[in-house]
């Protein structure tokens, strides 16, 4: 139950357990440490009263001056001073017979008599009295809540004359503990109060990045890329090292991901190019077949004009799926030249007519001054797929750029568009065959393109946000043989 | 500095002031010697003072005031002429009449006459005399007080008791109000006590004497007198005896009177104190 409690709950909780033992602890034993100093006090303190005391008393009961003894029992009673002092409740003098002598609870004790006859406790403190010796004071306490009593001898010149019996009630001491236990009690309250919200704002603070750090980790699941940004506190302690362990590994996770979602997509589409592949070789060697039976046809075959009409319509249809084919397999075309400035600003020149045609500005960069070893039908045909994908996506008025570049022994084209952004979905199969985004077009521009990059050991990078999509090649230039 | 100035200014007017008060009334230096004991409420220093200005004014002379605190005290002090005058109890008087001087008798409630108080705890309902505190404690004023003791004492020995084991314990107080407080607080089951001091006591603390309950008053015997040794001389004697009881003439002596709860002084005469006597003489002497 409590293990499954949340952070943000279970440490201000500990805290505040823990502040609560540590006051109720600390106040307990300073309790216990009060009350017995008290008592420690009350037997020295009344212990030196009884000596005064007796020493006073020695000439009353060797004159034998029962009102003087009794005045002089009774002086600390005369003195208002009940609140907080520690004072007897009863006196009494005994003499050497252990019978009242005085007392200042006359009524109670009178004069002659034996307290111990009505009283059990003056009975049991008699016999406890007599196993101490008669000539020092002694601090008796009854069991229970029985009173204290504290007996110092009267003697004269080592003879005994009396006793002097101080009675303390036990409820001083009771009066005295519950009043330090009140004041303990405030205090320990209000330590408490001041205490406690600290111990829960501590404790809030410290479970808090763990809690942001469990409200990230929570999210990872599906999909690290959709985790949105954590903040998570750095630093050198426990909780920022796990925070900054826990971005790198986020960081390596979204890489890997990345790396995985392309890795599946290349598969797919090598996947795809060995099949087409296949399947073109196959469809090539009937498809020249055919083509030369429909040009014998032609040229040698029956001239009446239904004859010849669908023979014509069946060339054009072979002629189009020999080009869709052709179209499908691209093979590395030996013999080409190196590409030249020439060769790029031709491009240029093709594609103007369509950028004009949807009044597009077109940014155009050459930056090939000198040949680029790489077969420039290639190039170049890349350079007009991207190029026309670009004008097809650019709105009227848009803007579109082209930058061609070699560095690092690397030929490199970006071109830009101000289309629409091209979905994530989309994204994914963008270079498939027969995948359009538009519906004009057969979809086999890109498939094209990537074909070539691949062929050429390049790469492809597509980005695409809000009103830019980009298209980065990279080709290798080939070493020089 | 100026301030200094003015306190040494006044320093030395004071002075100049007291030192003529000193010539314009000049008391000669040997004081007249006055004891007192607890016939009265002796403790009320302040009234004690008052009294005291009074005399010197009226004497013109200085007067001490010496306590003690029993009566056998004082009256040592009167036989060795250690005192000249002293307030003193009907009992003593009356032993040693012949070293003493009638000098004035108080006058209370019209006559020279007082009573003692046989005094129970209010809470003893039952005692109606002394002889309802057989085996009871027992307070007694002074062993030389007659309300405090002789009283008491002759009351036991008229009805035949034997007045050493009467009581299960008795003990002198040394003083009136002492008996007072003794059986106020049930220290002593009972006491005797001087009727004027009780009377006097229920004025100035009513609180007090309302713990205690009067069982019985004696016959009324002659008021604790004031006397002189027999040695003071005859002018010194009169004066004395002229300011005393001359006391109810003027305002300051009312006053002083009022505070004594008493009416004044008169000259009285040896045979108020024959009661006393006649007591004193049936009680063997302890």
């Amino acid at each position: 139950m409590l293990s499954n409690l949340s952070l943000r709950y279970k440490i201000p909780l500990r805290i505040s357990i823990l502040i609560l033992i540590v006051v109720v602890a600390v106040t307990v034993s300073l309790l216990a440490r009060s009350s017995l100093i008290f008592k420690q006090d009350l037997s020295l303190s009344s212990e030196n009263m009884g000596r005064i005391m007796a020493n006073t008393l020695t000439g009353a009961l060797l004159y034998d001056d029962v009102w003087k003894a009794y005045e002089i029992i009774n002086a600390p009673f005369s003195v208002d001073s009940k609140n907080g002092s520690l004072q007897a409740d009863t006196v009494i003098v005994l003499d050497k017979y252990e019978r009242v002598y005085v007392s200042t609870a006359p009524r109670q004790y009178p004069i002659l008599t034996d307290p111990a006859l009505k009283d059990d406790e003056i009975a049991s403190l008699k016999q406890k009295l007599s196993q101490h010796d008669p000539m020092s004071p002694v601090t008796i306490e009854m069991p229970g809540l029985g009173n204290i009593y504290v007996v110092t001898p009267i003697d004269s010149d080592g003879v005994l004359l009396g006793r002097l019996v101080m009675l303390y009630s036990h409820e001083i001491y009771i009066d005295r503990f519950l009043s330090f236990m009140r004041q303990a009690a405030m205090t320990a309250v209000l330590i408490i109060v001041f205490l406690l919200p600290f111990g829960v704002y501590w404790g809030r603070r410290t479970a808090a990045p763990l809690m942001e750090l469990s409200k990230c980790m929570g999210q990872v699941g599906t999909s690290i890329t959709e985790i949105p940004d954590c903040r998570i506190l750095k630093g050198g302690d426990e909780i920022g090292q796990l925070g900054t362990q826990f971005e790198h590994m986020i960081e390596q996770l979204r890489e890997k991901e990345a790396l995985e979602k392309q890795m599946v997509v290349s598969d797919r589409l090598a996947a795809i190019g060995r099949f087409t592949a296949g399947i073109a070789h196959e469809i090539n060697n009937p498809l020249g077949g055919l083509l030369n039976a429909t040009n014998t046809l032609q040229r040698h075959g029956a001239q009446d004009p239904l004859t010849r009409k669908t023979v014509s319509l069946l060339e054009r249809g072979l002629l189009q799926i020999k080009e869709t084919v052709a179209a499908l397999l691209v093979e590395a075309k030996h013999g080409a030249h190196a590409v030249t400035h020439q060769d790029i600003e031709d491009t240029r020149t093709l594609v103007m007519p369509a950028a004009q045609k949807k009044s597009a500005r077109l940014h155009w960069v050459n930056g090939i001054h000198q040949p680029a070893n790489l077969p420039s039908t290639y190039v170049r045909q890349i350079l007009i797929n991207l190029l026309l994908n670009s004008i097809d996506a650019v709105p009227d008025n848009g803007r579109i750029s082209c930058e061609v570049s070699t560095t690092d022994g690397v030929l490199r084209i970006a071109t830009h568009n101000e289309g629409e952004q091209i979905r994530n979905n989309d994204l994914e199969h963008l270079f498939e065959p027969f995948v359009s985004g538009r519906e004009s077009g057969r979809g086999l521009g890109l498939w094209v393109t990537y074909q070539i990059v691949n062929t050429l050991n390049g790469s492809i990078e597509v980005s695409s946000g809000e009103d830019d999509t980009e298209f980065v090649v990279t080709l290798p230039l080939r070493q020089a043989a | 500095m100026r301030t200094r100035h003015l306190v040494c200014s006044l320093g030395a007017l004071f002075l100049l002031i007291a030192d003529t008060a000193a010539v314009e009334n000049p008391l000669p230096q040997t004081p007249v010697r006055i004891g007192i004991t607890p016939v009265f409420l002796d403790y009320q220093t302040a009234f004690l003072d008052d009294w005291r200005e009074y005399l010197e004014a009226r004497l013109h002379r200085p007067v001490v005031f010496k306590q003690r605190s029993t009566y056998r005290d004082i009256m040592d002090m009167l036989l060795t002429q250690d005192l000249d005058f002293a307030w003193i109890c009907g009992y003593p008087f009356v032993r040693f009449r012949q070293h003493l001087r009638l000098l004035a008798v108080p006058v209370y409630q019209g006559e020279p006459l007082y009573q003692s108080y046989l005094i129970v705890p209010e809470t003893d309902t039952d005692t109606r005399s002394i002889l309802g505190l057989r085996d009871k404690v027992f307070a007694y004023s002074d062993p030389d007080s007659n309300s405090g003791y002789l009283v008491p004492q002759f009351q036991l020995h008229a009805a035949g008791e034997d007045r050493n084991n009467f009581f299960r314990r008795s003990f002198f107080t040394w003083a009136h109000q002492k008996v007072v407080e003794a059986v106020a607080r049930g220290v002593a089951d009972g006491g005797a006590v001087d009727g004027y001091v009780w009377d006097t006591l229920a004025k100035v603390n009513p609180e007090l004497t309302a713990r205690t309950r009067v069982v019985m008053k004696s016959k009324k015997f002659g008021f604790p007198p004031f006397v002189a040794q027999h040695k003071v001389d005859d002018s010194e004697f009169r004066r004395m005896q002229d300011v005393l009881t001359g006391m109810p003439n003027d305002a300051i002596g009312r006053a002083l009177l009022k505070r004594l709860n008493l009416d004044g002084f008169s000259q009285g005469n040896d045979h108020l104190f024959d009661g006393i006597a006649e007591l004193a003489k049936s009680v063997p002497v302890r």
